[in-house]
């Protein structure tokens, strides 16, 4: 996680750093914060900024859009912890980052955008390149500043990676009018943060975190629900150290997993609208529901009168206003998971629960996650299961949003915390190129794969060019099915197979990757999947496309269809 | 049922169209929001009028304490305390009417702040229950413009 060290960079500022223009302090500042890499794409506000970034050790990594500098720098900060970067000009460059900042706000990441802005006077006269990002990016970001001086520079930026990497994280723009990355520094700067409405609760509240532990000690059919709070806290060992301690069976949400070793046996896998049927009977019949860095989202949820209508709700957010914003807590916790759970661990009392996990037990033998198996046209599932064994479980996973991202969190088997890098909140098609980018950036030395659809695929791929460009040996599985598979689904059960807008014709994808100096594969027929899948693992010479032709009616099962409550799931054929 | 909630907020552009943005993007039903300034110069004092039961005024006090430029809030709700909301406003007053529209705003210890040849200017402050009432009476004289600043609020018995 990238620290905020203020005090080290003002002793450099006293030393001589007076005389520096805007562009080499907000280059220092990134450098005391522990960046070496940042994602960004010129422009004509970005000159001078570009200008100083030419010389440095800080590598700069140019994609081919600015959608995809940002889900980049998501990927990157998803697989590592620490705080993203990345850099767009003035107007259409700022803007191209908007999806981004929604994505990252509602997901939580730790992200400091900076973008170009034009000359301080022409600000509100409408000039060229201009637009108010302050004020398109007020709702998507956790904050945002406008630069009015040099003076303020280092201070704001101080602050916007503080504001980024603590309390629930997220994104925060920083807009730079270019007259001040060009303007030198008089007097030495005062780096001292002036936030002192921003004091995020980390400190857990004993007496609650007790009486939290009472309510489990006390529940006969406890289950955690853990979300990607417990990753971003990097509170997996505190939370196993409860769950082991308690026998708390676990459900994770889709940001969440990774947090327990999904083939344990404590595991359920996720819940929800796709959960799997053990995770969705079990919310709907525990008489304690446990929820940690998790915030009871509509996709969770289902219908809401009637979720987990028999459980005391425990709640443990470091945001209070995810706590009773949706379910009413019995038991608020506010503060940071990692400092709750291991203060918590004190209070549990051993239990066996025999019944309850026997109950589960027969849930989890009764429904397993499971699909019909055809040997005339390649299932998606068999993919992802294939993909699971031949990578241990154990590859970084991106993904685009829809049904191969569903497929991609049922059937894949995480076992480890930033595993799976999805875009869960705001459902972005096309973050699944750019981010696996960041993420093997970030970890150059893992297996990275992108498990895309064609649609998501469609909307980013033009990012493979800045892999092969790094020679980065990211793979890219497009799961093939010619539609908008997971609308399609919706309207093959609720609209009458009326395929309105959602057939897909798609290119020659291999020959597309070829161009962009990738290797590209394709597979069609069941008994050649084993082979191709070990074909494109062995490739470590750049970036490799394998174009997977899937049954193209397969649908995602179970489903909990909207407005329905999570027992009311359609289990699909094999119910 | 109505809440008034204060917010101490940092002196900066874009304070209040992060507030305002953020009750319309919530979908909090304001009556009235006053932004002024306070005895330190750094600070602005927001007082917000909130439509809404105790699960709304709660999520709009955490969401308002959520906002970085916000140093505190304070909710006025179940308190001893202090209401004001100024009133300005010009009702149609010829000779022969004037005494009894000047009469009503003696009794509510109002002023006339300005006067022409067939109406007044009237400046009353006061709660906004008293306010109702003085606006409902004056109505039959014709009231041709009215401009409120909306409530602002203090504790009584010397807690800040």
């Amino acid at each position: 996680m990238a620290k905020t060290d203020g005090k080290k960079y003002k002793m450099k500022l006293e030393q001589g750093f007076v005389g520096a223009c805007g562009g080499e302090i907000i280059h220092q500042i990134l450098t005391d914060h522990g960046v070496d890499l940042v994602f960004g794409f010129p422009g004509g506000a970005l000159i001078p900024l570009f200008d100083v970034l030419y010389d440095s050790d800080i590598e700069l990594v140019i994609p081919r859009h600015e959608q995809g500098a940002i889900h980049m720098a998501e990927g990157y900060a998803r697989a590592t912890g620490k705080t993203g970067v990345v850099i767009a000009t003035s107007g259409p460059g700022a803007t191209n980052l908007v999806t981004g900042l929604a994505n990252a706000y509602l997901d939580s990441t730790p992200l400091v955008a900076i973008t170009g802005q034009v000359k301080s006077h022409l600000i509100g006269n409408d000039a060229f390149q201009e637009a108010d990002m302050t004020g398109i990016s007020r709702p998507i970001t956790k904050h945002n500043f406008l630069v009015n001086s040099v003076d303020e520079l280092g201070r704001i930026f101080t602050e916007a990676f503080h504001i980024a990497s603590t309390g629930r994280p997220g994104p925060v723009l920083i807009d730079v009018p270019v007259d001040i990355t060009v303007n030198r520094l008089e007097k030495p700067a005062n780096l001292t943060m002036r936030i002192p409405g921003y004091k995020p609760s980390t400190s857990g509240h004993l007496r609650q975190i007790e009486s939290a532990a009472k309510v489990i000690n006390e529940s006969k059919r406890p289950l955690l629900y853990v979300g990607g709070g417990v990753i971003h806290s990097e509170a997996t060992a505190e939370l196993r150290a409860v769950q082991e301690k308690g026998r708390l069976p676990i459900t994770t949400t889709l940001m969440g997993l990774g947090v327990v070793d999904e083939n344990d046996p404590l595991a359920l896998q996720m819940l929800g609208m796709h959960g799997s049927a053990t995770a969705n009977y079990a919310t709907q019949e525990c008489d304690c529901l446990i929820s940690v860095g998790a915030r009871f989202d509509d996709r969770v949820t289902g219908k809401l009168e009637t979720f987990a209508p028999n459980a005391t709700i425990v709640h443990i957010d470091i945001d209070p206003t995810s706590i009773s914003k949706v379910v009413k807590a019995d038991v608020p916790v506010v503060g940071d998971a990692k400092d709750i759970l291991a203060k918590m661990v004190n209070f549990i009392e051993p239990k066996e629960r025999t019944e309850w996990l026997e109950q589960i037990a027969a849930w989890k033998k009764q429904y397993p996650l499971a699909y019909e198996a055809s040997d005339t046209t390649i299932k998606p599932q068999l993919v992802i299961e294939k993909l699971g064994e031949l990578t241990n479980h154990d590859a970084i996973i991106a993904t685009g949003v829809g049904q191969h991202q569903m497929w991609a969190a049922q059937f894949y088997k995480f076992r480890k915390p930033r595993q799976i890098i999805t875009s869960g909140g705001l459902g972005t098609m096309g973050f699944g190129v750019p981010s696996a980018i960041g993420a093997q950036f970030a970890s150059p030395d893992a297996t990275v794969i992108d498990i895309d659809g064609d649609g998501s695929f469609s909307m980013t791929m033009v990012e493979i060019i800045t892999a092969v460009q790094h020679k980065l040996p990211v793979k890219f599985i497009v799961l093939d099915n010619e539609y908008l598979g997971m609308v399609r689904q919706w309207q093959e059960m609720f609209f009458d197979k009326r395929y309105s807008g959602t057939v897909h014709p798609c290119p020659d994808f291999v020959k597309i990757a070829e161009g962009f100096g990738a290797k590209g594969l394709r597979v069609e027929d069941p008994a050649g999947l084993t082979d191709a899948l070990q074909e494109l693992l062995d490739y470590n010479d750049g970036p490799a496309v394998l174009v997977v032709a899937v049954d193209p009616e397969e649908n995602v099962y179970p489903m909990v269809p909207a407005g329905k409550s999570l027992h009311e799931m359609e289990l699909g054929r094999l119910a | 049922m109505k809440h008034v909630i204060t917010a101490l907020v940092q002196n900066q552009p874009g304070v209040l169209a992060h507030i305002s943005g953020m009750f319309a993007a919530r979908g909090f039903n304001i009556d009235s929001l006053v932004v002024g300034r306070t005895e330190d110069a750094e600070l602005s004092r927001m007082t917000i009028v909130v439509v809404g039961d105790e699960a709304v005024l709660e999520q709009v006090r955490k969401q308002l304490g959520k906002v970085i430029p916000v140093v505190k809030v304070r909710d006025f709700t179940n308190t001893e305390n202090v209401q004001r909301d100024l009133l300005l406003i010009r009702v149609h007053a010829p000779a022969e009417k004037r005494p009894a529209v000047v009469d009503l705003v003696n009794l509510f210890r109002g002023r006339v702040a300005d006067v022409a040849r067939s109406s007044v200017v009237i400046e009353l402050t006061g709660t906004e229950d008293k306010i109702e009432a003085f606006i409902d009476l004056v109505r039959p004289y014709g009231i041709r413009e009215l401009a409120r600043t909306g409530v602002i609020a203090m504790l009584r018995g010397g807690r800040k």
